[in-house]
C-alpha cells in the first residue's frame, strides 16, 4: 500500500498506564477520503488510541505520521494543526454561546484593533454550513438547539480549523432516526471533498452503510484491518467479542408468561406533563414489554412517571391490582419498581465514588445494623452482586468513572437489581455498550422475566427490541398508538413503520 | 537546620520511593496529614527556647480552635452536600447572644434551650430556602450572615451580655472534665459523632451521593431536597453550640462572636480533603485542617510576628496547602 495515501497513520503504538499496558503495538491508519470505522469492545483501546491522536495521551512507543511525514503530537493544539478533528461524543459547545461563537471560540476572526469581528465568524460559519449543505443558523444560541444542531455544530467547528480528519464517537448514540440519516448523507458529502472519517460505533448496519474498512481491537491488539466487502456481521462480532455469539440477538419465544394471569402492574388512562397522555397498558409477570416510538415521544417521560420522578396528574397505577401512588422514586423503589434510567452517567451513577458504594446506594437498608452501617456486609453484598453480574473491576474500591461503558451499565444495572424489584423498568440499557456486553445484558433480561417478573424495555435499536420483547407499545406524541404481539411483527422494517403511524 | 526539617519528610514521600502504590492511594488525599506533621515539626524546632512543645501549649492549641473544629464539622456536611453555608460565624455569635440574655432571665436550661434555638430556626430558613425554592444557598446565606449578625447587635444594642451562671460557664468551655478541658471533649465528641454520621450511617451516605451526583441520588431514591435541609439544619444547629461554647469560654454573649469563623471552617474542610464540589468528605480531615489553622496562629504568635503579618503567612500556607491537595 503506498503510504502516501495515507492522511494519517499510526505505527506500531504501545501506552501503558500504572504499568498496566492498554495498547500493545497498534498500527492503525486512515487513507484519504476513506470512511474507517474502529471497532472493538469497552475496554479495548480505542478510546486510548484515538486520545493518542488527539493529542490528549502521549505514547509511549510508536510513531505517528501525518501526510506520509512524521509529527509529533504533544498536545491538543498540535493535533487541531495537524488536521485531526473530534466529535466529541459529549457535546463539547458552551451552551450561553452562539453556533457562530462556538465554532470559532478561541480562533475569533479579528477585525480593526483587535476586536473580535462577530460578523465576519457568522458569515464565515455561513460558508462552512453551506458547505456542509445544511441549514443552521449561525446566530442561534446553542443552548435553545436540540442536540442533532449541536453535531453539526461540532462538525463545522472542526471543519472551519480545516480538519482532513473527523474522528467521531457513537455520532448517533443521541439522535433520532431521521437525524441520524442526515448524518450519513453529510459523512457521505464530507467523504466526497477529500476529508477522512475515523469511525467509531457498536452499531453494526452503520458501521456496512457508512464504512470503507473496519480495524478491529481486542484487548489491546490490533486483530485485523479490512475491506468491509471482505467480512461478515458475524466475523466482526467475532473478533470483538473473542468467540462466537448465537442467537442472543434473536428472538427466543418463552413459555412464561401468564397470559390470563393477573397482571402485575396496571396503568390505566395515565397522563402526566405534556408527554404523557392517557396511557393504558397492563404487563403481566414473566413479560417483556418492548417501548418502541421516536425520541421524544413519551417513552421515557412515560417511565419516569411510572418511577415516580415526574408528577402524575390524572390516571391510576395498580400493582396486583392494588390502587398505588408514585408520588416519589422511593414509593416506587418500595412498592418494587426499579428504573435503569438513560443516562448511565448523569442518572444512574455517582460517577467519583467507588464501584462499591454505587451498588450499595439503593440497598443501604439491607446492610444497616442498628443505626450504623456495616462494612463488612456490605463488602460482601457488592462483591456477590459484582461476581453474579459479571463486572469486570480491578478493584471495588476505585471510582466507577474509571470502568468502561458496559461495565458502567452492569454496575447500574446490578445495583438496582439488588433491591430485588417485581418490575423492571430499563430505559435504553445497551446505549454505547459493546457487543459481548449488550448480549449478556440481553440475556439477563430474558433470565429476570424467566423468573416471573415484569419487565419494560425502552430501546431506540429495533433489533434488539424485537430480540428480547414478548409484546411491543408503540409510543407516539406521548400515547399509545399500537399494541402488537411479537409473534404478529415480521421484521425490523415492519416495526419502523408502525413507529412512523403508517 | 529548620530548611532541612521541612524538606526531608516531603522527600521521602515523593513518588519515586512508593511509586505506583502513592499514585493508586491518591496521596493527595493525605497531604493534610503530610502537611500538618511538617508544619508541627517545623515550629517544634523553630520555637522549642518558646515552648511550644510545653503540654500547656498543646492543650492551647486545641483549645483555641475547638469552636472552629466544631463550626466546621457541620460546614463537612453542607460543604460535602455540594452546598455552602456562610452564616455560621454569624449564627454563633446570635446563639451567644441569646443564650446570655436568656441565662440571666430565666437560668440555665432556658439558656442552652435559646442557644440551640437560634441553631433551629436560623438552620430551618437557610435549609427551607434553598431545597424548597431552590436559591442557591451561596445566596441564602450570604443573606442570612447579615441577618443573624444584625439581629445580634440590634437585641444587644451592641453590649456584651454577662453570663454569670458558673455551671453555663464550666460546661461550656471554662471548665475541665476531669485533667482534659471541657472544649477539648467538646470538639472530640463532635469530631467522633461527626465521622461515624458522615461514614457509617445511610444518612451520611446519602449526603456525600447527593453532593456527588444529584440526579443519580434522585433517581435511587433519594429525597435530596430533603438531605439539603438536613445538612443545613445541621450546619445551623452545630454553629449555635459553637456560639455557646463561645460564651462559656469568655462568659459572655457577643454579637460579634464569630465573626469571621465561616471562613476559617471553610479553609479547614477544604484543607482536611472535602471536596468543595461535593461528593466527598472527611470529618477526621476536617479536624486536622483545623488544628492546622489552629497550630499556625499559635505558632506564628510565639515567633512574634504581629497580627498583619500572621494573616499574610496563614493565608499563603492555605493556598499552598490546598494547591498541594488538589486533583489533577
Amino acid at each position: 500500500m503506498n503510504t502516501a495515501d495515507n492522511v494519517v497513520e499510526m505505527r506500531s503504538i504501545s501506552k501503558s498506564f500504572n504499568g498496566v499496558p492498554v495498547l500493545k503495538d497498534v498500527s492503525f491508519d486512515v487513507r484519504k477520503g476513506e470512511v474507517h470505522a474502529l471497532a472493538g469492545g469497552n475496554g479495548a483501546g480505542k478510546s486510548t488510541l484515538m486520545k493518542i491522536l488527539q493529542g490528549v495521551y502521549q505514547a509511549d512507543a510508536g510513531e505517528i505520521l501525518i501526510g506520509g511525514k512524521p509529527t509529533a503530537i504533544n498536545s491538543i493544539q498540535d493535533a487541531k494543526a495537524a488536521g485531526i478533528g473530534m466529535v466529541f461524543q459529549e457535546f463539547s459547545l458552551v451552551p450561553s454561546l452562539t453556533v457562530a461563537q462556538n465554532i470559532f471560540l478561541a480562533a475569533e476572526p479579528l477585525g480593526t484593533g483587535g476586536l473580535i469581528d462577530d460578523r465576519a465568524s457568522v458569515r464565515r460559519a455561513k460558508e462552512v454550513f453551506s458547505e456542509m449543505e445544511v441549514d443552521v443558523d449561525p446566530r442561534a444560541g446553542v443552548a435553545r438547539l436540540g442536540t442533532a444542531y449541536w453535531q453539526l455544530t461540532e462538525i463545522a467547528k472542526a471543519l472551519a480549523q480545516n480538519a482532513q480528519v473527523l474522528i467521531m464517537d457513537e455520532p448517533t448514540a443521541s439522535l433520532a432516526r431521521h437525524e441520524s440519516e442526515a448524518l450519513f448523507e453529510l459523512i457521505d458529502r464530507l467523504k466526497q471533498r477529500g476529508i477522512s472519517i475515523i469511525y467509531i460505533s457498536h452499531r453494526m448496519d452503520e458501521v456496512y452503510r457508512l464504512a470503507d474498512r473496519i480495524t478491529i481491537l481486542r484487548d489491546g491488539r490490533h486483530l485485523l484491518t479490512a475491506p468491509l466487502t471482505d467480512v461478515t456481521p458475524e466475523q466482526i462480532v467475532e473478533g470483538i467479542v473473542g468467540k462466537k455469539i448465537e442467537g442472543q440477538l434473536s428472538y427466543r419465544a418463552r413459555d412464561h408468561v401468564a397470559q390470563d394471569g393477573a397482571p402485575l402492574l396496571e396503568v390505566r388512562g395515565l397522563t402526566a406533563g405534556q408527554r404523557v397522555r392517557d396511557v393504558s397498558f397492563a404487563l403481566r409477570p414473566g413479560e417483556i414489554l418492548g417501548l418502541a416510538g421516536l425520541m421524544g415521544s413519551g417513552r421515557t417521560e412515560l417511565a419516569r412517571a411510572l418511577f415516580g420522578i415526574d408528577k402524575v396528574d390524572s390516571g391510576e397505577i395498580l400493582l396486583r391490582g392494588k390502587k398505588v401512588s408514585m408520588g416519589s422514586p422511593q414509593q416506587a423503589i418500595n412498592a418494587g419498581v426499579a428504573l435503569i434510567p438513560e443516562d448511565r452517567r448523569a442518572q444512574g451513577l455517582v460517577l467519583e465514588h467507588s464501584v462499591q458504594d454505587n451498588l450499595l446506594l439503593p440497598l443501604l437498608g439491607q446492610i444497616q445494623r442498628g443505626p450504623l452501617l456495616d462494612g463488612a456486609k456490605g463488602k460482601e453484598l457488592s462483591s456477590s452482586l459484582i461476581k453474579r453480574f459479571a463486572v469486570k473491576v480491578a478493584h471495588p474500591h476505585r471510582p466507577v468513572r474509571l470502568l468502561s461503558g458496559g461495565n458502567q451499565q452492569k454496575v447500574v444495572i446490578a445495583k438496582w437489581l439488588g433491591t430485588d424489584p417485581d418490575i423492571l423498568i430499563l430505559d435504553e440499557p445497551t446505549a454505547g455498550v459493546d457487543i459481548g456486553t449488550k448480549s449478556e445484558i440481553l440475556d439477563m433480561i430474558r433470565e429476570l422475566a424467566s423468573a416471573g417478573k415484569g419487565v419494560i424495555v425502552i430501546s431506540s435499536e429495533y433489533p434488539e427490541l424485537l430480540a428480547v420483547s414478548d409484546r411491543v407499545l408503540v409510543v407516539k406524541d406521548g400515547s399509545i398508538i399500537r399494541d402488537i404481539p411479537r409473534s404478529e411483527i415480521a421484521d425490523e422494517e415492519y416495526l419502523q413503520l408502525a413507529v412512523q403511524g403508517v | 537546620m529548620s530548611n532541612a526539617n521541612i524538606t526531608a519528610p516531603r522527600d521521602t514521600v515523593a513518588p519515586r520511593n512508593f511509586g505506583t502504590i502513592l499514585k493508586e492511594l491518591d496521596w493527595r488525599r493525605y497531604v493534610i496529614y503530610i502537611g500538618f506533621v511538617v508544619v508541627f515539626l517545623f515550629f517544634a524546632v523553630l520555637l522549642r527556647d518558646q515552648g511550644f512543645l510545653s503540654p500547656n501549649n498543646l492543650l492551647n492549641i486545641f483549645r483555641q480552635t475547638a469552636t472552629i473544629t466544631v463550626i466546621a464539622v457541620g460546614m463537612t456536611y453542607v460543604i460535602a452536600c455540594a452546598e455552602i453555608d456562610l452564616s455560621v460565624g454569624s449564627v454563633a455569635g446570635l446563639s451567644s447572644v441569646c443564650t446570655a440574655m436568656a441565662l440571666s432571665q430565666w437560668g440555665l436550661v432556658p439558656g442552652i434551650l435559646a442557644g440551640l434555638a437560634v441553631g433551629l430556626v436560623v438552620g430551618s430558613i437557610n435549609g427551607a430556602l434553598v431545597s424548597l425554592l431552590g436559591i442557591p444557598s451561596f445566596l441564602v446565606t450570604l443573606g442570612m450572615l447579615g441577618i443573624a449578625v444584625g439581629v445580634a447587635q440590634w437585641i444587644t444594642a451592641s453590649a456584651p451580655q454577662p453570663i454569670l451562671n458558673d455551671t453555663f460557664n464550666t460546661l461550656f468551655g471554662s471548665g475541665n472534665f476531669g485533667p482534659v478541658p471541657g472544649l477539648v471533649v467538646w470538639s472530640a465528641i463532635f469530631v467522633a459523632i461527626g465521622a461515624v454520621v458522615l461514614n457509617r450511617t445511610r444518612f451520611g451516605r446519602q449526603v456525600l451521593a447527593t453532593g456527588g451526583n444529584r440526579n443519580a441520588a434522585e433517581f435511587t431514591g433519594i429525597n435530596t431536597k430533603r438531605i439539603k435541609f438536613q445538612v443545613l439544619l445541621i450546619s445551623g444547629m452545630v454553629a449555635s453550640v459553637a456560639g455557646m461554647l463561645y460564651a462559656g469560654r469568655l462568659q459572655s454573649g457577643r454579637f460579634q462572636w464569630g465573626s469571621g469563623d465561616e471562613l476559617s471552617a471553610i479553609a479547614a474542610v477544604i484543607l482536611g480533603g472535602t471536596s468543595l464540589f461535593g461528593g466527598f468528605g472527611s470529618i477526621i480531615g476536617t479536624l486536622f485542617g483545623a488544628l492546622l489553622i489552629g497550630l499556625i496562629n499559635n505558632g506564628l504568635i510565639l515567633a512574634g510576628l504581629d497580627s498583619s503579618q500572621q494573616q499574610v503567612v496563614r493565608g499563603a500556607i492555605i493556598i499552598l496547602a490546598v494547591a498541594l491537595a488538589r486533583k489533577k
